[in-house]
């Protein structure tokens, strides 16, 4: 796969890969999704708009220029803004890859940051030196309107051009509280949330604070995702009690949606509205609760995303759809083609097709339209 | 209404909100329990409004500007948690003094354009959703979430001097009749307010000679205008418009 650099949300010739009962892999103009999905199915998507979470500045102590990422908070109430956990670097900017950043200074609790009208402190660190607590100071509104106006969006070295909000909110971006854009809702327009309701399809949203998706070190990367904090609002729970009334599926607009629905069913008392934080890990021991399938988008064998994916299919399964995508030449990153994934392990194996596979694309159609593509 | 049920609060968001009608619909607002985030240009306006209307949020944006609007939407949301109605209060008069069309120059019907049309579809957009958030949670209670956006008689009648702010109003009511036909099947209402002739700065900038005793008082219009909103937010039964 190649990463798709250019920041269009959705470029006409968007792709995706279904795997279906049995495993079966065909492949469709992403454009049709509402075609493919089957009346009574409900999509769920992250609401989340991104914050420009990333912002510059100096250690007042050292004099020394950083680079901050805001990484998670504590919860998502509105007054709850002073203290945020982010990632420190040192000099540079985003068209430097993440893992060539260097350190930022020693940093040490009650140490001042200058982040343009932002002023904050360090409380403590979080046992890496990259990693640290910091509270801002005064009140919320003006941290939200310092972060609005000084920050930018958390971008890495695929993308080159500095993106802008509108590059990254979704059509139903709502509160800003994601770190990283929920970029399977990049698909999202209100053309297609027309043609869910046409062909009797819900759709339903939470709120999850996707978080950082890297962090240029190994080691923290392995703690990666950090705690993220979700909001399910009580209509997406009836939405959801609804679908599963009727048979239909409940079909995540990618991996935050999951995460945050299967760590509220998993909590005593099962899926109710209400704020939560996820703490969870998506993998092969997962199982599932809530989530039927998953549209996301193409990860790399190794990344986080692409290990969560195990818990929806096996091994093979997996093996054989990373072979199609490489054969095929899908775009990967958040501006790249999609996935839509059932979950194979279920008690409710499918045997039937469980798709409108009517809207299939040859593969070797598709082949054709890459090769039309710019370089 | 039913006046002995408890009051929800509303989350509201007005553009144009420290003088004039914005600043009287803030304060209308706020008086009986609501959330309201008022966007204007100048930050010592803001930070006047926001000690005089007690629990206010000020966010200091020009919604005349492309490139504030999502700073704007941000601000917004994270001040009040969610959105349930937006008002497009903010306007221009276009060349002042008021000018015949033809010696407007294009720069200030272009600008009045931005406030007055460009500004709200911008906003508009970038705060959709928040409010269809709004209205899915508020179909259970049978409410939708609203934007209004605030028009004129000059929008209606060919007023000679008043080109730029008519049509421009003008443009901005029948994108509201658009929005209003696609947007209430996903719960998010769309309507114009005419509020009449004010005594406010704006009328005073387009009409210095006027009487501001024969004017109603932004403190009326926005009583009413509060009433309406409860109105049009609630959704209609079946047959009915109310």
């Amino acid at each position: 796969m190649k990463a798709a650099a250019h920041p269009v949300q959705r470029p006409g010739d968007a792709r995706l890969l279904i795997v279906g009962a049995a495993g079966r892999i065909t492949h469709h103009a992403r454009s049709r999704l509402a075609e493919l999905l089957l009346a009574g199915d409900l999509v769920v998507a992250n609401d989340a708009a991104t914050l420009p979470a990333s912002l510059s500045g100096r250690h007042v102590a050292s004099g020394a220029a950083i680079g901050l990422r805001l990484a998670g908070r504590r919860s998502l109430d509105v007054n709850d803004v002073q203290v945020f956990s982010a990632i420190v670097f040192g000099t540079g900017d985003h068209r430097n890859r993440t893992e060539d950043r260097p350190l930022p200074p020693p940093l040490a609790p009650g140490d001042r940051l200058a982040l343009g009208p932002l002023d904050a402190e360090v409380l403590r660190t979080l046992r890496h030196p990259r990693l640290v607590e910091i509270r801002f100071q005064g009140g919320a509104d003006s941290i939200w309107a310092g972060i609005a106006r000084h920050g930018h969006l958390v971008q890495y070295a695929h993308v080159a051009e500095p993106l802008a909000l509108w590059d990254v909110w979704t059509r139903v971006a709502a509160l800003p509280v994601a770190f990283e854009p929920p970029s399977a809702g990049f698909v999202l327009d209100w053309h297609l949330l027309d043609a869910l309701q046409t062909r009797s399809i819900g759709f339903a949203t939470l709120t999850h604070a996707a978080g950082l998706s890297s962090t240029g070190d190994a080691q923290l990367d392995a703690r990666l995702p950090f705690d993220e904090p979700y909001r399910l609002p009580a209509s997406t729970v009836a939405a959801i009690e609804a679908t599963r009334r009727r048979g239909g599926r409940v079909v995540a607009l990618g991996t935050t949606v999951t995460r945050a629905l299967e760590h509220a069913a998993s909590r005593p008392g099962g899926l109710v509205a209400g704020d939560g934080m996820a703490t969870n890990r998506l993998g092969p021991e997962t199982c599932l609760r809530i989530v039927d399938a998953l549209l996301s988008g193409t990860h790399e064998p190794g990344s986080s995303h692409h290990e969560l994916l195990r818990a929806f299919i096996d091994d093979e399964t997996l093996a054989r759809i990373d072979a199609a995508l490489d054969e095929i030449g899908y775009r990967t990153h958040e501006f790249g083609d999609s996935v839509l994934i059932e979950n194979g392990w279920g008690e409710r194996p499918f045997a039937q097709p469980r798709w409108n596979l009517n809207t299939a694309t040859p593969a070797s159609r598709l082949g054709q339209v890459r090769t039309a593509l710019p370089a | 209404m039913n006046r002995t049920e408890l009051h929800t609060p509303l989350r509201i968001a007005i553009t144009g909100g420290t003088s004039g009608l914005g600043l009287a619909l803030a304060e209308a607002f706020t008086a009986r329990g609501d959330i309201v985030a008022y966007v204007a240009r100048h930050t010592d306006t803001v930070a006047a409004t926001a000690r005089r209307v007690e629990g206010s949020h000020g966010i200091v944006g020009d919604v005349s500007k492309k490139e504030d609007t999502h700073a704007i939407a941000l601000q917004i949301g994270a001040a009040l948690g969610g959105l349930d109605v937006l008002v497009n209060n903010a306007s221009s008069l276009g060349p002042l003094p008021l000018a015949l069309l033809a010696d407007t120059e294009c720069e200030d019907f272009e600008a009045a354009l931005q406030t007055n049309l460009l500004g709200p579809f911008r906003l508009t957009k970038a705060l959709l959703g928040l409010l269809s958030a709004s209205a899915r949670e508020g179909k259970a209670r049978g409410r939708r979430s609203l934007v209004v956006n605030i028009t004129s008689d000059a929008a209606v009648s060919p007023c000679a001097g008043w080109g730029a702010y008519g049509a421009s109003k003008a443009a901005l009511a029948h994108m509201s009749r658009i929005w209003d036909e696609e947007l209430r099947p996903h719960g998010v209402a769309v309507i114009t307010v005419d509020p009449g002739d004010m005594d406010t700065p704006m009328h005073a900038a387009a009409l210095p000679d006027a009487d501001p005793a024969t004017l109603k008082r932004p403190r009326d219009a926005a009583r009413e205008m509060v009433e309406g909103i409860d109105r049009e937010r609630r959704v209609a039964a079946a047959g009915s418009r109310a």
